[in-house]
């Protein structure tokens, strides 16, 4: 590979504090994910994988250690930076879906676009990506009046509107039946493999993991393969 | 986008949302009722003083312009105002204050009438005995009275003898010695209403009495109706600066318990929206949005409140309360509701820009 990684972490650290007890959630994890890889990671529960979710999405800052996300160096951005780097060029996919329940589906996603400075109309290109994920009759729908496989499906379709180089899906099959799992799985490989989208996901399912192109192991806030 | 955002929120919890623009709305009714019975109650006895179609009033030593005085002007002088030259006739009136806004005044109908052209009846006719009480329109219909009733006041017994209609000098008239001698001031006048022989000669009448009567307050009727505002009673300023005080805290209230709930109620959202890239001032921009939209619907709900209580005050006290629609004061009662409201949405919006995105999204 001739590029960057679109994902390099080195070193990584981080504690936090829960109550009175210093957590160390991750512990000098060290990653590179190229660009278009489909990387899964998993772990038992407390393995760090989440924190390193919260950490390659600026969400959170690492305690030590650097993180570059397409060529971002994480610890030199400032609060604003940070947001931006999450409208831009990360996407976001929760295993709680994470809707705004009182926006329609279609509003849940243009509000995004709108926050990524894109305005609020879909591009041609989006629209095929709603066609795959096969949701376009139920974008006047709020999400209390969609299944969990159907919110999930705007919920990629959300974390893609703002064309970001990395899709971070954080358990994006936790809540669903196996019917749906498959869906979802099925989807990110289809976006994976057909749009080239960069995709990190975090599972405990082995099952799911097995949909990636790669697959990394995470225990003790370390990263073993 | 952002707009349908903050639509959407406050339709998503129509309770709250309700509540809040009611409250916001009380506040608004509040300042604007006050100051519409404020208004309405000044230009009122404006508009009777000069219904009594004199040039000139002598009010007693040391009064100011606004305010009840009893009756401490020596009738005497009354004789001594209507000799002085280019005065056409002079009426002195007593006045008694009785509970709440009425008063009670004592005339002598005959210079009154003379003077004013009279009053216009609706109902019976002047007096007739010592007895004898008239009523204007408002009054009558506040309190049911017909031709013909008895009314007990400041221990009398009174006859309804005639209902006017209103306009000209009080609401509640009875002879002029009648009263003094209720009063236990007798031959003594609250004030004396003085008609020029023409208008050209108001001026010098004026001055004529002020040079004579040394000490007396004596206006022309017109200076006399420009200092019925708000602005020359202080007591009412001061009043209405209390009541926009409370106003601004009910608002700042309001709004915060509203706004402080949402941003709780609301923390996943908000930790969504800052996870998908959204800035700490489109957060901001979003609340005050909220809070702005809030506050002005309830100024809008507040000012159709205000016509609810200007029908009640009409058809249950019209001759106590007179409340106006002060125009003026809309934009001003408006800008109060949105300052308290946005005083109230600092906490609130300052704690949701600070939320951490991750302890927000594992927010239940």
């Amino acid at each position: 590979m001739s590029e960057q990684p679109i994902i390099k972490v080195q070193d990584l650290y981080k504690t936090y504090r829960a109550g009175d007890v210093d957590v160390h959630a991750l512990q000098g994890a060290n990653l590179e994910v190229e660009k278009g890889e489909f990387v899964s990671v998993v772990g038992a529960s407390g393995s760090g994988k989440s924190t390193l979710f919260n950490v390659l999405g600026a969400l959170t800052s690492p305690t030590s250690g650097t993180v570059s996300i397409a060529g971002n160096n994480l610890e030199s951005l400032s609060g604003p930076q940070r947001a931006a780097l999450r409208k831009r060029t990360v996407g976001f996919v929760f295993q709680k879906y994470n809707l705004l329940p009182t926006l329609t589906a279609e509003d849940n996603i243009r509000i995004v676009q709108y926050i990524g400075g894109r305005g609020t109309n879909f591009s041609p290109a989006f629209v095929e990506i709603l066609d795959i994920l096969g949701i376009t009759d139920r974008m006047k729908h709020k999400p209390r009046a969609l299944s969990g496989g159907q919110q999930q499906r705007v919920a990629i379709a959300r974390a893609l509107v703002n064309e970001p180089a990395i899709l971070l899906a954080d358990e994006p099959t936790g809540n669903l039946d196996s019917q749906n799992t498959k869906a979802v799985l099925d989807l990110l490989k289809k976006l994976n493999r057909d749009l080239g989208q960069t995709i990190l996901m975090i599972t405990h399912d082995q099952e799911a993991a097995a949909y990636g192109s790669r697959t990394i192991r995470m225990r003790d806030g370390q990263i073993l393969d | 986008m952002i707009n349908k955002l903050v639509l959407s929120n406050l339709a998503h919890r129509p309770v709250r949302t309700i509540l809040s623009v009611l409250a916001i709305a009380v506040e608004v009714t509040m300042i604007l009722t006050l100051v519409g019975v404020s208004y309405g109650t000044l230009d009122g006895t404006a508009r009777r003083a000069r219904g009594v179609g004199a040039d000139i009033m002598i009010r007693p030593k040391g009064s100011a312009a606004i305010g009840l005085s009893t009756a401490p002007i020596p009738d005497l002088l009354l004789g001594v105002v209507a000799q002085q030259p280019h005065v056409a006739l002079a009426t002195g009136t007593a006045i008694q204050p009785l509970s709440g806004f009425d008063s009670i005044t004592g005339l002598d109908l005959d210079t009154f009438s003379r003077m004013s052209g009279g009053f216009h009846y609706l109902q019976g006719g002047p007096f007739q005995t010592d007895q004898d009480m008239l009523v204007d329109e408002y009054y009558a219909r506040e309190k049911g009275l017909h031709v013909g009733d008895k009314v007990q006041l400041v221990s009398r017994t009174w006859n309804i003898a005639g209902i006017f209609e209103s306009g000209k000098l009080a609401r509640i008239c009875v002879r002029l010695p009648v009263l003094q001698e209720l009063m236990v001031s007798p031959h003594k006048l609250s004030q004396i209403f003085v008609k020029a022989d023409s208008q050209e000669h108001v001026q010098q009448v004026l001055e004529e009495l002020r040079a004579k009567l040394p000490g007396y307050p004596i206006y022309t009727v017109e200076e006399f109706t420009s200092l019925l505002s708000i602005n020359s009673v202080g007591l009412l300023r001061s009043f209405i600066g209390v009541v926009i005080g409370v106003a601004v805290t009910v608002g700042f209230i309001v709004v915060f318990m509203a706004m402080y709930t949402a941003v709780l109620e609301r923390t996943r959202e908000i930790g969504i929206l800052k996870a998908v890239g959204a800035s700490s001032g489109f957060i901001l921009n979003l609340l005050l949005r909220e809070t702005i939209l809030l506050s002005l619907l309830g100024a809008l709900a507040g000012i159709l409140l205000t016509y609810v209580t200007q029908w009640l005050m009409q058809y249950a006290v019209p001759a106590s309360l007179t409340q106006e629609t002060v125009y003026a004061w809309w934009p001003i009662a408006g800008a109060i509701a949105v300052g308290g409201a946005l005083l109230g949405v600092i906490v609130p919006a300052v704690r949701a820009v600070k939320q951490d995105a991750t302890e927000a999204l594992s927010y239940e």
